[in-house]
């Protein structure tokens, strides 16, 4: 796109600095909002937008705020920055390059839910942007956009940043309100849900980095303008992270409903060496595989179209794969990576994704017989609705796929055992 | 006596000072980020200094370095060389990667150089797919990226860090 929403670094140069950023109108979103707007009338617009939740599941922003209980104080939010799904970089860019508009759109979103304190809990690894954004936050403070009375009203706020240490689950947003609690990331039972007892019990909003960029040019701009951008169920834009086979890898801001083919082809340069692409996963490794036909790429990335492919937008993280790739072996990648990020608390995906491994590595390795692919998928089968959160049900979506669209790829693993297979 | 109290004590202040008052327990992966600076693993003693300050079982605090990958309760290496090997990067040549660098250094993976200042370590999705072969490294309390690698530049990341080690050596003596 000319005209980047989000990733506006890439038209204004030195945006992470603060004169700069206030002088492309930064803040003023934040002042409208708390100077000139009921926090009804900000949840009103955000909701009128149709922005939807950037992480994955898709969840309409506006009414996800709606929900706080006005009984209970005081409320939180909470940004998730634990950005860890394979094939997902664009919260980082967008923090490292674009700070302040996704701190704006933080603190817009505590004005709207009336909280007085925000957390942006961090993936370990992004040890530097946890250091620069407590730096702005600094800056923030300092030039009275953060802190007590803000604009003379009588709305105060203030944010903190939390590192994770390693853990996947800990995006899941209720093992991230564990973690941040200082307990183990483990995911809790719902209900109740984060909106009514969230970080330490109380009405809590989590949002991920990029919905939350979304906010200041949607309240400056207006619903009308936002809807402008997309399809009319998926408003707005996305960055699209491109990784895998691809000549060109890296961020995409484009808006909702552009094709595969106009990603991968016309943006991501095609595929390396000349080869042909044979899937594609547009969740990350949370994805069911794509066979990459004509139909496919021409299907708009949105979140309603995925659904008929048989596979879901999730955070927009796109891995192409060429002719190359046998899909057991990457059936037996992502499930090596569920297996070790499964936080161990429900039975179905510790064992599920332990066993699925096993065998998985059976038949790379070359070692399976036949019937092993039948188990592998009994067990991917047998975990299907039973786990406690995400990641045990999204940890069988490549392998079942896989199964279903390229059995012959695991057919030709177990074609020829090798020799060491005892009888 | 909490000797990490004693250690860093405007640290602790600042750490306890993002939580509310009585929800102390926040502050345990902070403060074991903190524990964790000079020696680069989680001492016995800073369990006990933690838990204290935070107002929770010994056990608690040991539960959180056993769950999150980034704490460590052995001396494993000054520096943690960690390549991400997960599906973006394994189809960028990751694994490669990670077995040329191997073979340079050494050592195998999850091994340390016989200096002590190396440790090799496959760890999964850093989230710089887009920039693979990629690596960080952890150590001296700073997790740093180095992506676009090739085991070439890699070494020479290497190399700097061995020099800086011996410096900041030779400044101790």
């Amino acid at each position: 796109m000319s005209q980047h929403i989000l990733l506006r670094h890439r038209d204004i140069p030195n945006l992470d600095r603060l004169e700069v950023y206030r002088k492309h109108g930064g803040f003023e979103a934040f002042r409208k909002a708390v100077t000139s707007l009921q926090p009804a009338e900000v949840i009103q617009i955000v909701k009128d937008s149709g922005l939807r939740g950037r992480g994955g599941a898709g969840f309409p922003t506006g009414l996800k705020w709606s929900f706080c209980p006005n009984t209970i104080w005081p409320h939180y939010v909470v940004a998730n920055a634990d950005e860890s799904e394979p094939g997902t970089f664009k919260d980082r860019e967008i923090m490292e390059s674009n700070p302040f508009q996704f701190l704006e759109g933080l603190m817009i979103a505590a004005f709207a839910i009336q909280a007085n304190a925000a957390y942006i809990y961090l993936r370990g690894e992004y040890w530097q942007i946890g250091k620069l954004l407590d730096q702005k936050i600094a800056e923030l403070e300092a030039a009275g956009l953060l802190g007590d009375h803000l604009f003379g009203s009588s709305y105060s706020l203030r944010l903190y940043t939390h590192m994770g240490a390693g853990a996947y689950i800990c995006g899941e947003e209720t093992a991230l309100l564990e973690s941040l609690e200082g307990k183990l990331g483990q995911p809790r039972l719902r209900p109740p849900f984060p909106a009514v007892a969230g970080l330490y019990a109380r009405p809590t909003v989590i949002n991920n980095v990029e919905t939350l960029a979304n906010v200041p040019p949607i309240i400056q701009n207006g619903a009308a303008w936002y809807r402008d951008f997309g399809t009319d169920k998926s408003p707005g834009v996305k960055v699209f992270s491109l990784s895998g086979h691809v000549n060109r890898p890296g961020n995409y801001e484009l808006p909702l409903g552009t094709t595969f083919r106009e990603l991968i082809y016309n943006y991501g340069g095609g595929i390396r060496e000349g080869r042909n692409i044979k899937a594609i996963m547009s969740a990350g490794a949370s994805s069911s595989l794509i066979i990459a036909n004509e139909k496919a790429l021409d299907t708009p990335m949105d979140y309603e179209s995925l659904v008929g492919l048989g596979a879901s937008l999730g955070s927009a993280s796109v891995i192409v794969l060429d002719e190359t790739v046998n899909m057991a072996w990457l059936a037996h990648k992502t499930t090596h990576f569920f297996k070790h990020e499964s936080c161990g608390k429900c039975t179905p995906c510790r064992e599920g994704t332990y066993w699925m491994t096993h065998i998985l590595e059976r038949i790379v390795d070359g070692k399976a017989v036949e019937a092993d692919v039948e188990l592998l998928q009994a067990v991917a089968s047998q975990m299907q609705g039973k786990c406690l959160c995400a990641l045990g049900e999204f940890s069988i979506l490549p392998v079942l796929s896989s199964l279903q669209k390229f059995r012959a790829d695991y057919l030709q693993k177990v074609a020829a055992p090798s020799l060491e297979v005892e009888s | 006596m909490n000797a990490l109290l004693a250690q860093y004590p405007q640290e602790v202040e600042r750490i306890l000072a993002k939580y509310p008052a009585d929800r102390k327990r926040s502050a345990v992966m902070p403060l074991l980020y903190l524990a964790q600076r000079a020696e680069g693993y989680i001492r016995a003693q800073d369990l006990r200094d933690i838990a204290e300050i935070c107002e929770i079982s010994i056990t608690d605090v040991a539960s959180i370095v056993g769950f999150y990958t980034l704490y460590y309760d052995q001396p494993l290496g000054r520096y943690h060389i960690q390549v991400c090997t997960d599906l973006p990067c394994a189809l960028r040549g990751a694994e490669d990667f990670l077995h040329q660098l191997s073979e340079k250094l050494g050592i195998g993976v999850g091994e340390t150089t016989p200096d002590g200042l190396f440790h090799l370590e496959e760890v999964k999705c850093i989230g710089a797919c887009h920039r693979a072969p990629v690596f960080q490294v952890q150590g001296d309390g700073e997790i740093v990226f180095h992506e676009n690698q090739t085991v070439e530049t890699a070494l020479a990341v290497i190399d700097a860090l061995r020099e800086q080690a011996r410096a900041a050596k030779g400044e101790e003596a």
